[in-house]
């Protein structure tokens, strides 16, 4: 369901092919890995086999002398970095902690962390090379599971972290990181005057966002410092800034080409190969490949948290939500910077509740760092309190999109983390939810239907754009967004219809960090929103100019020249003698009315839409062996305005299906010593073509009044509601409910015999 | 560095294998061998592909039965109707082994030789009571298929031997065949439990005879003798298949690793074998 | 060490390389023979990146070694489109949007070509066992079934 039928515009909400589509059907597309230099070095990375050990001593003598290695490198080719929290990257970095994750100075907090890495002539001769460096570790005890962590007597990672946000402070060392509080009203006051009150406790495990390209890395440093890097990451930006502060080199050196990625989700949002490419090639004067093998990319690169948690919601009988209480806490992995803050903000926002507060706790132990994954924070805190919703609505004896209806936020309503609601639609995807013949279909035998919401802020943020308009009257539009599922598309479809002229003479580019202006990354939903305004803007600048041209063909005023369907007209009244002019008139003009005509916007672009979304599922489950089939599944979402409809479509659909592998199979498997046990996809198990039926969609469109189309973010809000939905779904088929993601048939069939016992 | 060498008659590999050392990996589908290693899970100093010799690439009729090469890739059994309609259940588990890509190269005679407990196709080769022919410096030998596995990773072969083909014997005019696994997705995993049945019934429909094997509970896959009694004499009725699910359960001695829990394993492995016994019986039934 | 040296065709022309044993057809390809249409997702056959078809039949081209290749047929995503124009998979993929980071469209569309030409009326289950070594982490899979048929469909009406 587009919004084809009710359309307003030439190109928006069309379905046309998208513009980089024939090189990746073709493979003719350039992925990180798929780039190569003359006299490129093939690079390896030397990995801890330890979850925790301090590093006594690294000799990579024997290694050196191997015919045909060029370069060893650890962390004392790195500046030893001050400790303190920056803005960067997608939420606050601590620059310290991502060069220490980069390559592990004193300690090796996790199995998998780079301790060195080797530049040789061949991949072969790399490889042989990283068996002759010699390591002496001292192992120390380890923690992997959250809990255990928080305990007092549990092992510290970092002997310097202090919890912040207690008061008073701690004068001890731990591995919880943070506490952070959310309140709104007197939730002890709002559970006494429930008639209701349901408390329960959740677990999720670490998930990996389980992109199919794993990360890679090309790095070319000449004598003079001046460095390019060929990568794929969700911001070319981001890799320029990161390899500057971790290398102490200036943005100006630095030189960032965007490749094609395969996939992201937000796991490329950091740094991991850029900085040891870029010192490996500054040591050996060639240019240097990295690239991750699948079992690297398991164990090294960030999955989400996995988390502990526990929820309260008390209720009137007729269904009104009176409190809700939420502790959260959340695995960040080796360092801090879980997504615990986040958890708290989003998980109660879909409802209006006057009672709320939410403490979440970031917590470290000997596992990768957490990266963001699509939504970070949000499925997780999701999935407890949309699983207690479930039982609140069962308990009452009402129907669970009946109860959310009731308690809906809308425009005004005041969400916990402190905003009042502006133009939202969450009551729409719950009426369409509602609607919706899946919603109302007959279940056969041990099927049962869930259903759960979820939302997600969205973002803005920093933006450049520019449309360069060529001799013949085609465009070119630059931005700095890497493109991860088509943002390309929508980028030209926005300048063809504010310029008015046909898709096919728009062509979108993602320029590298010396071509377009600086651009925040591709991430927080913010690409079609944010940097697709700056599109509109650079066109609208366009527009400007080309009436302006126009007007000075014609000796007239630029008041007196209208702009439509890509070509200037005379004002009414004015049209005395002078002929239109179409865009590639004015173009091919343009030496004759001022120069190349080029637009631009650089915008620091706020007033995203929060977006909303309600999952119904129904699953089956085989009561002798635990196993969990998804059987239908529909995604309703509220997007604000769907730019290109197949790929909004394709973003609810990627996104449930995510969160349906979290509900049910993904997780980590690690051994007494902190050894991941199924760092490969044939035992981390995603889901496959054949695990799923077809997910079918509702765009609801109530546009977000900030952006010229009304478009909000998309990509994340699909991942929040799956979690909750299969559960739900599993609890109504088998009678059981299981707290404990993933609802594996080992753990479900366990819940079944002792319930049945 | 590693040597390769392709042969194309069993004698030269026979005689390649006796001039090289054992740590010469024979390489029939590739698709454990490659991953092994590349991973570093093992190490050699060659690999001997087999797939140039033409007896291990045939399947050919014999006895009624069907003689089937080690290197024969799992896409190319699935592509023999005849070999499909006498024994189901040994081609389903071969079939089930990977992906539509990882059956376009794995092999019966990689899978046994492999020795992983969980095999797809060997509990249904032991329940059809298969043999395999085994060549080396001695010459060649006959040994049933349960005989290979001895736990995982490791075979009963001496250095320098390898499997040259499997013989699936003629199939009973009442009989009939079913494997069945268990894996959390619907594909791509490994086997957390498997259930292979093999049974003969009579004209009245009783059984007379039959093999169960169970994959992924044990170091190896097992033939469950107290499984194959519950069948025999039964017209594989729910009581029957109680006293099956019970012999197979009591059978078990896994263990739990990153697939799944001792609890889990022997419950459905009792699960596994009912169902697999079902099929195998209407099989069997509707044979003419 | 010496490398061996081996004769075969790729997407129809005859071509030779020298390699490793360790080197696998990807290798081959993407390292030796510059084709990098064919990914690298996992290098264990567990998520069909590297699809390819050798003689015919569909692989994945990591599990393979360069050297069992003499006298072999190997087709990739490059020889997909012929002479410029695009193959009707090739086409609806572009045209049903299934595709959105596109790293594991060239082995869709390889294994996918490989279902069509034995089965040209595939069920939504067939097609969705066929692709179970196909792993997408973006679309869901949805988009990439449905293209698959009416690609199927095309190709019947041809």
């Amino acid at each position: 369901m587009g919004n084809e039928g009710k359309q307003q515009f030439k190109w928006v909400g069309t379905r046309p092919v998208r513009p980089d589509g024939v090189d990746k059907v073709t493979g003719q597309a350039n992925y990180g890995a798929d780039f190569t230099l003359p006299g490129m070095l093939a690079g390896r990375v030397l990995r801890s086999p330890h979850a925790h050990a301090r590093i006594k001593s690294i000799d990579a003598s024997r290694a050196l002398a191997l015919p045909g290695v060029r370069a060893v490198i650890t962390a004392a080719d790195f500046p030893e970095l001050p400790s303190e929290v920056v803005a960067g990257g997608e939420s606050p970095v601590n620059y310290r902690h991502i060069s220490e994750n980069v390559i592990a100075r004193h300690k090796a907090l996790y199995e998998g962390q780079s301790v060195a890495a080797v530049a040789a002539i061949s991949a072969s001769i790399a490889e042989a090379a990283l068996a002759l460096i010699t390591v002496d570790y001292e192992v120390l005890p380890h923690v992997i599971d959250v809990r255990a962590a928080m305990r007092p007597d549990a092992p510290i990672l970092h002997e310097d972290m202090i919890t912040s946000g207690v008061e008073p402070k701690p004068t001890k060392a731990s591995n919880i990181a943070a506490r952070t509080e959310f309140n709104m009203g007197d939730v002890e006051q709002g559970f006494k005057d429930s008639d209701v009150v349901i408390e329960r406790e959740y677990t999720t495990q670490p998930v990996h966002q389980g992109y199919i390209e794993p990360h890679a890395a090309i790095a070319s440093m000449a004598a003079d410092g001046m460095t390019t890097i060929w990568c794929s990451s969700q911001g070319q930006f981001m890799i320029r800034e990161f390899c500057a502060k971790l290398l102490h080199l200036e943005d100006a050196q630095l030189r960032v080409i965007p490749a094609e990625i395969g996939g992201g989700f937000g796991g490329k949002t950091t740094v991991y190969l850029e900085p040891l490419a870029v010192a490996l090639s500054r040591k050996t004067g060639k240019p240097v490949k990295l690239v991750m093998s699948r079992d690297e990319v398991f164990r090294a690169s960030g999955p989400t948290s996995g988390a502990h948690m526990t929820v309260k919601i008390g209720a009137k009988r007729d269904g009104t939500l009176v409190a809700g209480s939420l502790e959260l806490a959340y695995q960040a992995g080796a360092f801090p910077g879980s997504p615990a803050v986040p958890g708290c903000m989003t998980a109660f926002a879909p409802y209006d509740m006057a009672n709320a507060k939410a403490v979440g706790y970031d917590v470290v132990s000997n596992r990768a760092k957490c990266a963001a994954y699509r939504a970070p924070g949000a499925p997780i805190s999701s999935f407890a309190v949309e699983s207690a919703l479930d039982e609140l609505a069962i308990e009452l004896g009402m129907d669970p999109l009946a109860l959310r209806l009731k308690n809906a936020a809308k425009e005004g309503t005041r969400a916990l983390y402190g905003p009042k609601f502006p133009i939202i639609g969450f009551v729409e995807t719950l009426e369409a939810a509602k609607a919706h013949p899946h919603y109302s279909a007959p279940l056969k035998a041990n099927q049962g239907r869930g259903v759960a919401s979820g939302f997600w802020f969205n973002i803005g943020g920093q933006s450049t754009a520019a449309i360069h308009i060529n001799e013949d009257g085609t465009a070119e539009v630059v931005t700095g967004s890497p493109d991860i599922g088509g943002s390309r598309a929508s980028m030209a479809m926005m300048a063809a219809e504010v310029l008015g002229i046909d898709l096919a003479k728009v062509k979108p580019l993602v320029g590298d960090t010396a071509s377009i202006g600086y651009t925040f990354l591709t991430g927080g939903s913010r690409v079609t929103f944010a940097t697709g305004k700056a599109v509109c803007e650079a066109a609208n600048d366009i527009v400007e100019q080309l009436r302006a041209r126009a007007a000075k063909l014609w000796k007239c005023g630029i008041e007196d020249v209208i702009w439509k369907d890509g070509v200037a007209y005379p004002a009414q009244g004015q049209t005395d003698a002078r002929t239109q002019l179409s865009l590639a008139e004015i173009a091919a003009s343009a030496a004759r009315t001022g120069g190349p005509i080029t637009g631009k916007a650089a915008l620091n672009v706020g007033g995203a839409g929060a977006a909303f979304g309600t999952h119904i599922c129904d699953v089956e489950v085989d009561p002798e062996t635990g196993r969990t089939s998804v059987v239908r599944y529909t995604v309703v979402q509220d997007v604000g305005r769907a730019i290109h409809p197949s790929y909004v479509e394709g973003q609810m659909q990627g996104g449930a299906v995510q969160g349906i592998g979290w509900a049910l199979n993904e997780e980590y498997v690690y051994s007494e010593q902190g050894q991941m046990q199924n760092a490969g996809f044939l035992d981390y198990r995603m889901p496959v073509a054949s695990d799923l039926p077809m997910i079918d969609t509702v765009i609801v469109e109530v546009p977000n009044p900030t952006h010229p189309f009304g478009v909000r973010g998309v990509g994340e809000v699909p991942i929040v509601p799956p979690l909750a939905a299969v559960a739900n779904a599993v609890a109504r088929a088998s009678g059981v409910r299981v707290n404990d993601l993933p609802i594996s048939p080992p753990r479900l069939l366990s819940a079944l015999q002792k319930a049945k016992a | 560095m590693l040597t390769f060498n392709n042969p194309t008659t069993v004698e030269e590999a026979v005689a390649l294998l006796q001039k090289t050392d054992s740590r010469q990996r024979v390489l029939a589908g590739g698709t454990d061998l490659l991953v092994q290693l590349r991973s570093g899970r093992i190490q050699a100093q060659g690999v001997v592909d087999l797939k140039r010799i033409p007896e291990l690439r045939t399947i050919r009729t014999e006895n009624g039965g069907f003689r089937i090469g080690a290197a024969v890739s799992g896409a190319e059994l699935g592509e023999h109707p005849a070999l499909s309609t006498m024994w189901p259940g040994v081609i389903e588990g071969a079939r089930l082994i990977g992906s539509t890509q990882i059956q376009g190269r794995a092999s019966l005679g990689g899978n046994v030789c492999n020795a992983s407990p969980a095999a797809d196709g060997v509990p249904g080769l032991i329940a059809a009571g298969a043999t395999c022919t085994i060549v080396g410096p001695g010459g060649r030998r006959v040994v049933a298929v349960d005989a290979i596995a001895v736990s995982p990773g490791k075979t009963s072969l001496a250095p320098g031997e390898f499997v040259v083909d499997f013989f699936l014997p003629a199939q009973a005019a009442k009989g009939g065949d079913a494997y069945l696994r268990f894996i959390p997705r619907t594909e791509m995993d490994i086997a957390v439990v498997g259930a292979a049945v093999n049974l003969l019934l009579d004209a009245s429909g009783v059984c007379t005879h039959a093999r169960v094997a169970l994959g992924a509970v044990a170091p190896r896959a097992l033939l469950v003798e107290a499984a194959s009694h519950a069948l025999v004499g039964t017209r594989v009725e729910a009581a029957a298949l109680e006293a099956l699910a019970a012999a197979a359960r009591a059978a078990c001695a896994p263990i739990n690793d990153k697939r799944g829990t001792i609890e889990f394993r022997t419950q459905v492995a009792g699960v596994l074998a009912k169902r697999a016994a079902i099929i195998a019986y209407e099989r069997a039934r509707s044979r003419a | 060490m010496s490398k061996h040296h081996i004769s075969l065709t790729v997407n129809g022309d005859p071509t030779e390389f020298l390699c490793e044993t360790e080197q696998t057809l990807l290798d081959v390809l993407r390292d030796e023979l510059g084709l990098t249409g064919s990914k690298e997702g996992c290098g264990s056959g567990d998520c069909g990146a590297c699809s390819v078809r050798v003689d015919g039949r569909l692989v994945c081209a990591c599990l393979v070694l360069g050297a069992e290749l003499n006298g072999a047929a190997v087709e990739t995503i490059e020889g997909v489109a012929k002479a410029g124009v695009l193959h009707p998979l090739q086409q609806v993929f572009l045209n049903e949007a299934a595709l959105q980071c596109g790293i594991c469209t060239p082995g869709i569309i390889v294994a996918a070509k490989a279902l069509l030409e034995e089965n040209a009326d595939p069920s939504e289950e067939e097609i969705r066992f066929w692709l179970a070594g196909n792993l997408c982490r973006c679309t869901g899979y949805d988009k990439i079934v449905r293209a698959v048929q009416k690609a199927a469909a095309v190709m019947r009406s041809a």
